[in-house]
Protein backbone atom coordinates (compact mmCIF):
# COMPACT_ATOMS: atom_id res chain seq x y z
CA UNK A 1 0.00 0.00 0.00
CA UNK A 2 2.87 2.31 0.82
CA UNK A 3 4.01 2.48 -2.82
CA UNK A 4 0.58 2.74 -4.43
CA UNK A 5 -0.85 5.33 -2.05
CA UNK A 6 1.83 7.99 -1.78
CA UNK A 7 1.34 11.23 0.13
CA UNK A 8 0.87 13.14 -3.13
CA UNK A 9 -1.84 10.73 -4.29
CA UNK A 10 -3.58 10.91 -0.91
CA UNK A 11 -3.55 14.71 -1.16
CA UNK A 12 -4.94 14.61 -4.71
CA UNK A 13 -7.75 12.27 -3.64
CA UNK A 14 -8.57 14.70 -0.83
CA UNK A 15 -8.76 17.79 -3.03
CA UNK A 16 -10.31 16.05 -6.06
CA UNK A 17 -12.86 14.07 -4.06
CA UNK A 18 -13.90 17.09 -2.03
CA UNK A 19 -14.40 19.32 -5.06
CA UNK A 20 -16.41 16.60 -6.81
CA UNK A 21 -18.76 16.13 -3.87
CA UNK A 22 -19.13 19.89 -3.29
CA UNK A 23 -20.33 20.22 -6.90
CA UNK A 24 -22.81 17.34 -6.48
CA UNK A 25 -24.02 18.83 -3.18
CA UNK A 26 -24.57 22.29 -4.67
CA UNK A 27 -26.56 20.74 -7.53
CA UNK A 28 -28.78 18.77 -5.16
CA UNK A 29 -29.26 21.87 -2.97
CA UNK A 30 -30.54 23.88 -5.93
CA UNK A 31 -32.96 21.06 -6.75
CA UNK A 32 -34.09 20.81 -3.11
CA UNK A 33 -34.61 24.57 -2.88
CA UNK A 34 -36.95 24.43 -5.88
CA UNK A 35 -38.73 21.37 -4.52
CA UNK A 36 -39.40 23.06 -1.16
CA UNK A 37 -40.78 26.22 -2.73
CA UNK A 38 -42.81 24.55 -5.48
CA UNK A 39 -43.98 21.35 -3.81
CA UNK A 40 -43.43 20.43 -0.18
CA UNK A 41 -44.47 23.75 1.38
CA UNK A 42 -46.82 24.95 -1.37
CA UNK A 43 -50.03 23.70 0.26
CA UNK A 44 -50.63 27.01 2.05
CA UNK A 45 -49.47 30.49 1.03
CA UNK A 46 -46.48 31.95 2.87
CA UNK A 47 -48.56 34.89 4.07
CA UNK A 48 -47.45 37.93 6.06
CA UNK A 49 -49.10 36.35 9.11
CA UNK A 50 -47.04 33.17 8.74
CA UNK A 51 -43.81 35.15 8.41
CA UNK A 52 -44.70 37.30 11.42
CA UNK A 53 -45.52 34.10 13.33
CA UNK A 54 -42.08 32.72 12.51
CA UNK A 55 -40.58 35.82 14.09
CA UNK A 56 -42.70 35.35 17.23
CA UNK A 57 -41.39 31.78 17.34
CA UNK A 58 -37.79 33.03 17.03
CA UNK A 59 -38.04 36.03 19.35
CA UNK A 60 -39.15 33.81 22.22
CA UNK A 61 -36.57 31.09 21.55
CA UNK A 62 -39.24 28.38 21.47
CA UNK A 63 -36.76 26.01 19.78
CA UNK A 64 -34.71 25.74 22.99
CA UNK A 65 -37.47 23.75 24.71
CA UNK A 66 -39.60 22.40 21.86
CA UNK A 67 -38.69 20.57 18.68
CA UNK A 68 -40.06 21.56 15.27
CA UNK A 69 -39.94 18.81 12.63
CA UNK A 70 -37.81 16.94 15.17
CA UNK A 71 -35.14 19.62 15.50
CA UNK A 72 -34.55 21.69 18.61
CA UNK A 73 -34.54 20.79 22.28
CA UNK A 74 -36.28 17.72 23.64
CA UNK A 75 -37.55 19.30 26.86
CA UNK A 76 -41.06 20.02 25.57
CA UNK A 77 -43.36 18.44 22.96
CA UNK A 78 -42.90 18.43 19.18
CA UNK A 79 -44.91 21.25 17.60
CA UNK A 80 -44.47 20.51 13.88
CA UNK A 81 -47.77 18.61 14.03
CA UNK A 82 -49.36 20.27 17.07
CA UNK A 83 -52.26 21.70 15.07
CA UNK A 84 -53.10 18.20 13.82
CA UNK A 85 -52.81 16.85 17.38
CA UNK A 86 -55.24 19.54 18.55
CA UNK A 87 -57.51 18.79 15.54
CA UNK A 88 -57.54 22.46 14.46
CA UNK A 89 -55.24 22.25 11.40
CA UNK A 90 -58.07 23.17 9.00
CA UNK A 91 -59.71 25.86 11.13
CA UNK A 92 -57.67 29.07 11.59
CA UNK A 93 -60.06 30.56 14.17
CA UNK A 94 -60.14 27.43 16.28
CA UNK A 95 -56.34 27.22 16.02
CA UNK A 96 -56.09 30.75 17.38
CA UNK A 97 -58.55 30.10 20.21
CA UNK A 98 -56.90 26.88 21.37
CA UNK A 99 -53.40 28.37 21.22
CA UNK A 100 -54.55 31.51 23.06
CA UNK A 101 -56.09 29.38 25.79
CA UNK A 102 -52.88 27.40 26.09
CA UNK A 103 -50.48 30.37 26.12
CA UNK A 104 -52.49 32.29 28.70
CA UNK A 105 -52.70 29.31 31.07
CA UNK A 106 -48.88 29.27 31.41
CA UNK A 107 -47.06 28.77 33.65
CA UNK A 108 -49.18 26.06 35.22
CA UNK A 109 -47.29 26.29 38.51
CA UNK A 110 -48.02 22.64 39.20
CA UNK A 111 -45.34 21.16 41.45
CA UNK A 112 -43.18 18.57 39.64
CA UNK A 113 -44.37 19.53 36.14
CA UNK A 114 -42.18 21.20 33.53
CA UNK A 115 -43.07 24.88 33.38
CA UNK A 116 -43.64 26.91 30.22
CA UNK A 117 -43.12 30.65 30.78
CA UNK A 118 -45.86 33.17 30.05
CA UNK A 119 -44.57 35.13 27.06
CA UNK A 120 -47.24 37.86 27.34
CA UNK A 121 -48.12 37.62 23.65
CA UNK A 122 -50.74 39.95 22.14
CA UNK A 123 -53.73 38.45 20.32
CA UNK A 124 -52.14 39.41 17.02
CA UNK A 125 -48.91 37.61 17.94
CA UNK A 126 -50.83 34.51 18.98
CA UNK A 127 -52.79 34.55 15.72
CA UNK A 128 -49.55 34.86 13.73
CA UNK A 129 -47.95 32.05 15.71
CA UNK A 130 -51.00 29.85 15.11
CA UNK A 131 -50.77 30.54 11.38
CA UNK A 132 -47.04 29.75 11.40
CA UNK A 133 -47.67 26.42 13.16
CA UNK A 134 -50.48 25.57 10.72
CA UNK A 135 -48.12 26.40 7.86
CA UNK A 136 -45.39 24.18 9.32
CA UNK A 137 -47.91 21.39 9.86
CA UNK A 138 -48.99 21.32 6.19
CA UNK A 139 -45.38 20.84 5.01
CA UNK A 140 -44.76 17.51 3.30
CA UNK A 141 -42.24 15.95 5.70
CA UNK A 142 -42.15 12.51 4.05
CA UNK A 143 -44.67 11.15 6.53
CA UNK A 144 -42.82 12.16 9.70
CA UNK A 145 -43.69 12.02 12.61
CA UNK A 146 -44.98 8.44 12.75
CA UNK A 147 -48.12 9.40 14.75
CA UNK A 148 -49.99 12.38 16.19
CA UNK A 149 -48.06 12.18 19.49
CA UNK A 150 -45.19 13.81 17.54
CA UNK B 1 8.15 27.09 22.90
CA UNK B 2 10.39 28.15 20.05
CA UNK B 3 8.62 31.34 18.99
CA UNK B 4 7.62 34.23 21.25
CA UNK B 5 4.35 34.89 19.43
CA UNK B 6 3.06 31.43 20.36
CA UNK B 7 2.38 32.99 23.75
CA UNK B 8 -0.94 34.45 22.51
CA UNK B 9 -2.29 30.91 22.74
CA UNK B 10 -2.14 31.20 26.54
CA UNK B 11 -4.73 34.00 26.56
CA UNK B 12 -6.96 32.04 24.16
CA UNK B 13 -6.77 28.90 26.28
CA UNK B 14 -7.49 30.82 29.50
CA UNK B 15 -10.60 32.43 27.99
CA UNK B 16 -11.68 29.08 26.54
CA UNK B 17 -11.43 27.45 29.97
CA UNK B 18 -13.50 30.24 31.55
CA UNK B 19 -16.28 29.61 29.02
CA UNK B 20 -15.86 25.85 29.51
CA UNK B 21 -16.66 26.36 33.19
CA UNK B 22 -19.74 28.46 32.31
CA UNK B 23 -20.84 25.81 29.79
CA UNK B 24 -20.71 22.83 32.17
CA UNK B 25 -22.34 24.82 34.99
CA UNK B 26 -25.17 25.70 32.58
CA UNK B 27 -25.45 22.04 31.66
CA UNK B 28 -25.66 21.03 35.30
CA UNK B 29 -28.46 23.52 35.99
CA UNK B 30 -30.35 22.33 32.89
CA UNK B 31 -29.88 18.73 34.03
CA UNK B 32 -31.29 19.63 37.44
CA UNK B 33 -34.37 21.23 35.86
CA UNK B 34 -35.11 17.84 34.24
CA UNK B 35 -35.09 16.36 37.75
CA UNK B 36 -36.85 19.20 39.53
CA UNK B 37 -38.84 21.15 36.90
CA UNK B 38 -39.92 24.06 39.12
CA UNK B 39 -36.30 25.08 39.80
CA UNK B 40 -35.70 28.63 38.48
CA UNK B 41 -38.82 28.24 36.30
CA UNK B 42 -39.89 31.87 36.69
CA UNK B 43 -36.44 33.42 36.98
CA UNK B 44 -34.38 31.65 34.37
CA UNK B 45 -36.39 29.34 32.12
CA UNK B 46 -34.90 26.22 30.53
CA UNK B 47 -34.61 27.75 27.04
CA UNK B 48 -32.33 30.54 28.29
CA UNK B 49 -30.08 28.14 30.21
CA UNK B 50 -29.83 25.85 27.20
CA UNK B 51 -28.74 28.75 24.97
CA UNK B 52 -25.96 29.58 27.42
CA UNK B 53 -24.96 25.90 27.60
CA UNK B 54 -24.72 25.43 23.82
CA UNK B 55 -23.37 28.85 22.87
CA UNK B 56 -20.63 28.83 25.50
CA UNK B 57 -19.61 25.38 24.25
CA UNK B 58 -19.36 26.44 20.62
CA UNK B 59 -17.42 29.60 21.35
CA UNK B 60 -14.92 27.99 23.71
CA UNK B 61 -14.23 25.22 21.22
CA UNK B 62 -13.62 27.86 18.55
CA UNK B 63 -11.36 29.81 20.92
CA UNK B 64 -9.48 26.56 21.49
CA UNK B 65 -9.11 26.03 17.74
CA UNK B 66 -7.95 29.62 17.19
CA UNK B 67 -5.49 29.35 20.08
CA UNK B 68 -4.23 26.00 18.77
CA UNK B 69 -3.72 27.54 15.35
CA UNK B 70 -1.69 30.37 16.87
CA UNK B 71 0.29 27.83 18.87
CA UNK B 72 1.14 25.35 16.15
CA UNK B 73 1.40 27.58 13.09
CA UNK B 74 4.70 29.24 14.11
CA UNK B 75 6.31 25.85 14.73
CA UNK B 76 5.06 24.44 11.45
CA UNK B 77 5.68 27.57 9.36
CA UNK B 78 8.95 28.23 11.20
CA UNK B 79 8.28 31.90 11.79
CA UNK B 80 6.54 34.29 14.19
CA UNK B 81 2.82 35.09 13.82
CA UNK B 82 2.22 37.96 11.41
CA UNK B 83 0.67 40.21 14.08
CA UNK B 84 0.39 39.41 17.77
CA UNK B 85 -1.60 42.60 18.29
CA UNK B 86 -4.29 41.52 15.82
CA UNK B 87 -4.51 38.17 17.60
CA UNK B 88 -5.27 39.93 20.90
CA UNK B 89 -7.79 42.29 19.24
CA UNK B 90 -9.52 39.24 17.76
CA UNK B 91 -9.70 37.59 21.17
CA UNK B 92 -11.05 40.75 22.81
CA UNK B 93 -13.78 41.01 20.14
CA UNK B 94 -14.79 37.39 20.65
CA UNK B 95 -14.88 37.68 24.43
CA UNK B 96 -16.90 40.93 24.38
CA UNK B 97 -19.29 39.32 21.91
CA UNK B 98 -19.68 36.11 23.90
CA UNK B 99 -20.07 37.65 27.32
CA UNK B 100 -22.37 40.24 25.72
CA UNK B 101 -24.45 37.42 24.25
CA UNK B 102 -24.66 35.60 27.59
CA UNK B 103 -25.68 38.87 29.29
CA UNK B 104 -28.33 39.65 26.70
CA UNK B 105 -29.76 36.10 26.93
CA UNK B 106 -30.17 36.65 30.67
CA UNK B 107 -32.33 39.70 30.00
CA UNK B 108 -34.23 37.93 27.22
CA UNK B 109 -32.66 39.50 24.12
CA UNK B 110 -31.78 36.95 21.46
CA UNK B 111 -32.58 35.64 18.02
CA UNK B 112 -34.32 32.34 17.60
CA UNK B 113 -32.54 29.83 15.38
CA UNK B 114 -31.04 27.03 17.44
CA UNK B 115 -27.34 27.62 18.26
CA UNK B 116 -27.43 30.86 16.22
CA UNK B 117 -29.35 32.87 18.82
CA UNK B 118 -26.68 35.57 19.12
CA UNK B 119 -27.99 39.12 18.57
CA UNK B 120 -27.00 40.57 15.20
CA UNK B 121 -24.22 42.76 16.64
CA UNK B 122 -22.58 39.68 18.14
CA UNK B 123 -22.86 37.81 14.83
CA UNK B 124 -21.18 40.73 13.05
CA UNK B 125 -18.50 40.84 15.76
CA UNK B 126 -17.80 37.15 15.22
CA UNK B 127 -17.56 37.76 11.48
CA UNK B 128 -15.06 40.61 11.98
CA UNK B 129 -13.02 38.49 14.39
CA UNK B 130 -13.03 35.62 11.89
CA UNK B 131 -11.78 37.91 9.13
CA UNK B 132 -8.99 39.25 11.35
CA UNK B 133 -8.05 35.68 12.21
CA UNK B 134 -8.01 34.52 8.58
CA UNK B 135 -5.88 37.48 7.56
CA UNK B 136 -3.44 36.95 10.41
CA UNK B 137 -2.91 33.22 9.96
CA UNK B 138 -2.90 33.41 6.17
CA UNK B 139 -0.13 36.04 6.21
CA UNK B 140 1.87 33.83 8.58
CA UNK B 141 1.17 30.75 6.45
CA UNK B 142 2.10 32.36 3.13
CA UNK B 143 5.43 33.63 4.38
CA UNK B 144 6.52 30.36 5.96
CA UNK B 145 7.10 26.67 5.42
CA UNK B 146 4.02 24.87 4.16
CA UNK B 147 3.25 21.46 5.58
CA UNK B 148 0.29 19.11 5.24
CA UNK B 149 -0.70 20.04 8.80
CA UNK B 150 -0.92 23.76 8.00
CA UNK B 151 -2.56 23.11 4.60
CA UNK B 152 -5.38 21.10 6.15
CA UNK B 153 -5.69 23.31 9.22
CA UNK B 154 -5.99 26.49 7.17
CA UNK B 155 -8.42 24.95 4.70
CA UNK B 156 -10.62 23.83 7.58
CA UNK B 157 -10.48 27.22 9.31
CA UNK B 158 -11.13 29.16 6.10
CA UNK B 159 -14.13 27.04 5.19
CA UNK B 160 -15.61 27.18 8.68
CA UNK B 161 -15.31 30.96 8.79
CA UNK B 162 -16.86 31.29 5.31
CA UNK B 163 -19.76 29.04 6.27
CA UNK B 164 -20.56 31.52 9.07
CA UNK B 165 -22.16 33.64 6.32
CA UNK B 166 -25.12 31.24 6.43
CA UNK B 167 -25.76 32.38 10.01
CA UNK B 168 -27.02 35.63 8.46
CA UNK B 169 -29.32 33.95 5.93
CA UNK B 170 -32.71 33.27 7.47
CA UNK B 171 -35.37 32.60 4.81
CA UNK B 172 -39.04 33.17 5.69
CA UNK B 173 -39.81 29.68 4.45
CA UNK B 174 -39.19 27.38 7.44
CA UNK B 175 -38.01 24.44 5.34
CA UNK B 176 -35.50 26.61 3.46
CA UNK B 177 -34.42 28.10 6.80
CA UNK B 178 -33.74 24.60 8.12
CA UNK B 179 -31.91 23.47 5.01
CA UNK B 180 -29.48 26.41 5.03
CA UNK B 181 -29.14 26.30 8.83
CA UNK B 182 -27.49 22.91 8.42
CA UNK B 183 -24.89 24.54 6.16
CA UNK B 184 -23.47 26.05 9.34
CA UNK B 185 -24.29 23.32 11.82
CA UNK B 186 -23.55 20.11 9.92
CA UNK B 187 -20.82 21.43 7.67
CA UNK B 188 -19.08 22.71 10.78
CA UNK B 189 -19.12 19.71 13.06
CA UNK B 190 -19.21 16.95 10.47
CA UNK B 191 -16.89 18.45 7.85
CA UNK B 192 -14.72 21.51 8.47
CA UNK B 193 -14.18 20.97 12.20
CA UNK B 194 -13.03 17.44 11.36
CA UNK B 195 -10.28 18.95 9.20
CA UNK B 196 -9.19 21.14 12.11
CA UNK B 197 -9.37 18.18 14.49
CA UNK B 198 -7.35 15.89 12.20
CA UNK B 199 -4.69 18.56 11.63
CA UNK B 200 -4.30 19.27 15.35
CA UNK B 201 -4.22 15.53 16.13
CA UNK B 202 -1.52 15.06 13.48
CA UNK B 203 0.52 17.87 15.05
CA UNK B 204 0.18 16.29 18.50
CA UNK B 205 1.23 12.90 17.13
CA UNK B 206 4.27 14.43 15.44
CA UNK B 207 5.34 15.98 18.73
CA UNK B 208 4.35 13.25 21.17
CA UNK B 209 5.45 10.14 19.28
CA UNK B 210 8.25 11.39 17.04
CA UNK B 211 6.98 9.37 14.07
CA UNK B 212 8.32 10.46 10.68
CA UNK B 213 6.49 13.46 9.18
CA UNK B 214 5.94 11.69 5.84
CA UNK B 215 3.97 8.94 7.56
CA UNK B 216 1.88 11.32 9.67
CA UNK B 217 1.04 13.57 6.73
CA UNK B 218 -0.05 10.72 4.49
CA UNK B 219 -2.42 9.50 7.22
CA UNK B 220 -3.70 13.07 7.60
CA UNK B 221 -4.62 13.41 3.91
CA UNK B 222 -6.34 10.02 3.89
CA UNK B 223 -8.34 10.92 7.03
CA UNK B 224 -9.53 14.28 5.73
CA UNK B 225 -10.31 12.80 2.30
CA UNK B 226 -12.67 10.29 3.92
CA UNK B 227 -14.10 13.05 6.15
CA UNK B 228 -15.18 15.30 3.28
CA UNK B 229 -16.10 12.56 0.80
CA UNK B 230 -18.54 11.13 3.39
CA UNK B 231 -19.42 14.31 5.28
CA UNK B 232 -20.55 16.64 2.50
CA UNK B 233 -23.33 14.43 1.12
CA UNK B 234 -23.74 13.06 4.65
CA UNK B 235 -25.55 16.34 5.31
CA UNK B 236 -28.44 14.44 3.76
CA UNK B 237 -29.13 12.67 7.05
CA UNK B 238 -30.55 15.98 8.31
CA UNK B 239 -32.75 16.35 5.21
CA UNK B 240 -35.05 13.37 5.83
CA UNK B 241 -38.06 15.07 7.46
CA UNK B 242 -37.82 18.85 6.98
CA UNK B 243 -39.62 19.20 3.66
CA UNK B 244 -36.68 18.28 1.42
CA UNK B 245 -37.01 15.67 -1.38
CA UNK B 246 -37.24 11.94 -0.63
CA UNK B 247 -33.96 11.08 -2.38
CA UNK B 248 -32.06 12.45 0.61
CA UNK B 249 -33.15 9.40 2.58
CA UNK B 250 -30.92 7.18 0.46
CA UNK B 251 -28.11 9.66 -0.09
CA UNK B 252 -28.06 10.59 3.59
CA UNK B 253 -28.19 6.98 4.80
CA UNK B 254 -25.39 5.79 2.52
CA UNK B 255 -22.96 8.69 2.89
CA UNK B 256 -23.49 9.27 6.58
CA UNK B 257 -22.78 5.58 7.19
CA UNK B 258 -19.33 6.29 5.76
CA UNK B 259 -18.91 9.16 8.23
CA UNK B 260 -17.78 6.49 10.69
CA UNK B 261 -14.65 5.93 8.57
CA UNK B 262 -12.69 9.14 9.33
CA UNK B 263 -13.31 8.67 13.05
CA UNK B 264 -12.19 5.05 12.89
CA UNK B 265 -9.09 6.16 10.98
CA UNK B 266 -8.30 8.91 13.49
CA UNK B 267 -8.48 6.40 16.33
CA UNK B 268 -6.32 3.89 14.43
CA UNK B 269 -3.89 6.63 13.47
CA UNK B 270 -3.38 7.77 17.06
CA UNK B 271 -2.77 4.24 18.36
CA UNK B 272 -0.55 3.15 15.45
CA UNK B 273 1.58 6.27 15.85
CA UNK B 274 2.03 5.64 19.56
CA UNK B 275 3.01 2.01 18.88
CA UNK B 276 5.41 2.98 16.12
CA UNK B 277 6.83 6.01 17.89
CA UNK B 278 10.09 5.70 19.75
CA UNK B 279 9.84 8.96 21.60
CA UNK B 280 8.92 8.67 25.26
CA UNK B 281 7.44 12.13 25.72
CA UNK B 282 7.25 13.24 29.34
CA UNK B 283 3.77 14.80 28.98
CA UNK B 284 1.78 11.61 29.53
CA UNK B 285 -1.43 13.52 30.25
CA UNK B 286 -1.38 15.06 26.75
CA UNK B 287 -0.94 11.60 25.27
CA UNK B 288 -3.84 10.27 27.33
CA UNK B 289 -6.11 13.08 26.15
CA UNK B 290 -5.04 12.59 22.50
CA UNK B 291 -5.73 8.85 22.53
CA UNK B 292 -8.87 9.38 24.61
CA UNK B 293 -10.19 12.03 22.25
CA UNK B 294 -9.83 9.93 19.12
CA UNK B 295 -11.33 6.88 20.88
CA UNK B 296 -14.33 8.66 22.40
CA UNK B 297 -14.87 10.52 19.11
CA UNK B 298 -15.07 7.18 17.33
CA UNK B 299 -17.71 5.93 19.76
CA UNK B 300 -19.61 9.20 20.23
CA UNK B 301 -19.58 10.55 16.68
CA UNK B 302 -19.02 7.30 14.79
CA UNK B 303 -20.87 4.51 16.57
CA UNK B 304 -23.59 6.57 18.27
CA UNK B 305 -24.04 8.56 15.07
CA UNK B 306 -24.50 5.42 13.00
CA UNK B 307 -26.92 4.09 15.61
CA UNK B 308 -29.65 6.45 14.40
CA UNK B 309 -28.50 7.69 11.00
CA UNK B 310 -30.25 5.18 8.71
CA UNK B 311 -33.54 6.72 7.64
CA UNK B 312 -35.58 3.66 8.59
CA UNK B 313 -34.31 3.95 12.16
CA UNK B 314 -34.29 7.73 12.25
CA UNK B 315 -37.97 7.82 11.29
CA UNK B 316 -38.67 6.57 14.83
CA UNK B 317 -35.72 7.93 16.83
CA UNK B 318 -35.49 11.46 15.34
CA UNK B 319 -35.62 14.20 17.98
CA UNK B 320 -35.60 11.92 21.04
CA UNK B 321 -33.08 11.50 23.85
CA UNK B 322 -31.11 9.23 21.46
CA UNK B 323 -30.07 12.39 19.63
CA UNK B 324 -29.10 14.01 22.94
CA UNK B 325 -26.97 10.98 23.87
CA UNK B 326 -25.12 11.10 20.55
CA UNK B 327 -24.67 14.87 20.63
CA UNK B 328 -23.13 14.89 24.08
CA UNK B 329 -20.59 12.10 23.54
CA UNK B 330 -19.68 13.22 20.01
CA UNK B 331 -18.93 16.81 21.07
CA UNK B 332 -17.07 15.63 24.15
CA UNK B 333 -14.88 13.10 22.35
CA UNK B 334 -14.16 14.88 19.12
CA UNK B 335 -13.86 18.51 20.13
CA UNK B 336 -13.80 18.96 23.90
CA UNK B 337 -11.22 16.24 24.57
CA UNK B 338 -9.09 17.27 21.61
CA UNK B 339 -8.97 20.86 22.83
CA UNK B 340 -8.10 19.69 26.33
CA UNK B 341 -5.31 17.57 24.76
CA UNK B 342 -3.81 20.66 23.14
CA UNK B 343 -4.17 22.71 26.31
CA UNK B 344 -2.45 19.95 28.30
CA UNK B 345 0.34 19.65 25.74
CA UNK B 346 0.93 23.38 25.30
CA UNK B 347 0.41 24.74 28.80
CA UNK B 348 3.75 23.63 30.32
CA UNK B 349 5.58 25.22 27.35
CA UNK B 350 3.51 28.40 27.43
CA UNK B 351 4.28 28.76 31.13
CA UNK B 352 7.91 27.70 30.62
CA UNK B 353 7.83 24.72 32.96
CA UNK B 354 8.28 20.99 32.83
CA UNK B 355 4.97 19.06 32.65
CA UNK B 356 3.14 19.50 35.95
CA UNK B 357 0.12 18.15 37.84
CA UNK B 358 0.04 15.13 35.54
CA UNK B 359 -1.76 12.90 38.03
CA UNK B 360 -4.50 15.45 38.70
CA UNK B 361 -4.87 16.08 34.99
CA UNK B 362 -5.17 12.37 34.20
CA UNK B 363 -7.64 11.90 37.05
CA UNK B 364 -9.77 14.65 35.52
CA UNK B 365 -9.70 12.76 32.20
CA UNK B 366 -11.14 9.62 33.77
CA UNK B 367 -13.68 11.56 35.82
CA UNK B 368 -14.95 13.54 32.83
CA UNK B 369 -14.81 10.64 30.39
CA UNK B 370 -16.47 8.27 32.85
CA UNK B 371 -19.18 10.85 33.52
CA UNK B 372 -19.81 11.48 29.83
CA UNK B 373 -19.92 7.75 29.06
CA UNK B 374 -22.44 7.16 31.86
CA UNK B 375 -24.52 10.12 30.69
CA UNK B 376 -24.53 8.71 27.16
CA UNK B 377 -25.66 5.29 28.34
CA UNK B 378 -28.54 6.58 30.47
CA UNK B 379 -29.73 8.97 27.75
CA UNK B 380 -29.57 6.12 25.22
CA UNK B 381 -31.76 3.98 27.47
CA UNK B 382 -34.11 6.93 28.04
CA UNK B 383 -34.24 7.52 24.28
CA UNK B 384 -34.93 3.88 23.51
CA UNK B 385 -37.86 3.79 25.95
CA UNK B 386 -39.10 7.14 24.64
CA UNK B 387 -38.91 5.99 21.01
CA UNK B 388 -40.91 2.89 21.75
CA UNK B 389 -43.61 4.48 23.90
CA UNK B 390 -44.02 7.70 21.94
CA UNK B 391 -43.18 6.83 18.35
CA UNK B 392 -44.31 3.22 18.18
CA UNK B 393 -47.16 3.06 20.71
CA UNK B 394 -48.22 6.71 20.27
CA UNK B 395 -48.25 7.75 23.94
CA UNK B 396 -48.10 11.50 24.53
CA UNK B 397 -44.82 13.31 25.16
CA UNK B 398 -45.26 14.43 28.77
CA UNK B 399 -46.75 11.10 29.80
CA UNK B 400 -43.64 9.37 28.46
CA UNK B 401 -41.30 11.92 30.04
CA UNK B 402 -42.78 11.31 33.47
CA UNK B 403 -41.73 7.69 33.14
CA UNK B 404 -38.13 8.61 32.36
CA UNK B 405 -37.34 10.46 35.59
CA UNK B 406 -34.97 7.78 36.92
CA UNK B 407 -32.78 8.23 33.81
CA UNK B 408 -32.75 11.99 34.25
CA UNK B 409 -31.73 11.60 37.88
CA UNK B 410 -28.80 9.40 36.82
CA UNK B 411 -27.93 11.87 34.09
CA UNK B 412 -27.73 14.63 36.67
CA UNK B 413 -25.34 12.50 38.74
CA UNK B 414 -23.09 11.86 35.76
CA UNK B 415 -23.24 15.57 34.92
CA UNK B 416 -22.03 16.41 38.42
CA UNK B 417 -19.05 14.10 37.84
CA UNK B 418 -18.29 15.89 34.57
CA UNK B 419 -18.41 19.29 36.28
CA UNK B 420 -16.10 18.02 39.04
CA UNK B 421 -13.74 16.70 36.36
CA UNK B 422 -13.81 19.97 34.45
CA UNK B 423 -13.02 22.02 37.54
CA UNK B 424 -10.23 19.60 38.45
CA UNK B 425 -8.82 19.95 34.94
CA UNK B 426 -8.90 23.74 35.12
CA UNK B 427 -7.25 23.62 38.55
CA UNK B 428 -4.52 21.27 37.31
CA UNK B 429 -3.60 23.68 34.52
CA UNK B 430 -4.03 26.90 36.47
CA UNK B 431 -2.04 26.07 39.60
CA UNK B 432 1.38 24.56 39.06
CA UNK B 433 1.47 22.45 42.21
CA UNK B 434 4.44 20.26 41.34
CA UNK B 435 6.55 19.05 38.47
CA UNK B 436 5.90 15.43 37.81
CA UNK B 437 7.62 12.87 35.70
CA UNK B 438 5.31 9.91 35.33
CA UNK B 439 7.39 6.73 35.26
CA UNK B 440 7.05 4.83 31.98
CA UNK B 441 5.41 1.41 32.08
CA UNK B 442 7.51 -1.79 31.78
CA UNK B 443 6.89 -2.15 28.03
CA UNK B 444 7.91 1.39 27.23
CA UNK B 445 10.99 1.84 29.35
CA UNK B 446 13.20 3.61 26.83
CA UNK B 447 14.04 7.08 28.07
CA UNK B 448 13.05 10.15 26.06
CA UNK B 449 15.09 11.00 23.00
Amino acid sequence: MAEILTKTRARNIFYGGSIFFVVVFVGLTVDSHRYIVAKSTAGMPLSAEVVAGKHVWERNSCINCHSLHGEGAYFAPEVGNVMTRWAVQDDPDAAFEVLKGWMEAQPSGIEGRRQMPNFNLTDEEIRNLAEFLRWADQTDTQGWPPNDAG
Amino acid sequence: MKYQSQKVALAYFACALLLFAIQVMGGLVAGWIYVSPNFLAELLPFNIIRMIHTNALIVWLLLGFFGSAYFLLPEEAEREIYSVKLAYIQLALLMVGTLGAVGSYLVGIHEGREFLEQPLWVKVGILVAALIFLFNISMTFLAGRKTAVTNVLLLGLWLLCLLWVFAFINPDNLSLDKMYWWFVVHLWVEATWELVMAAILAFLMLKLTGVDREVVEKWLYIIVATALVSGILGTGHHFYWIGTPGYWQWIGSIFSTFEVVPFFLMMSFAFVMVWKGRRNHPNKAALLWSLGSSTVAFFGAGVWGFLHTLHGVNYYSHGTQITAAHGHLAFYGAYVALNLAVFTYAMPMLRERAPYNQTLNMASFWLMTGGMAFMTFVLTFAGTVQTHLQRVLGMYFMEVQDGLSIFYLMRFGSGAAVVAGALLFIFSLAYARKNEVVAPGPLNAVAGE
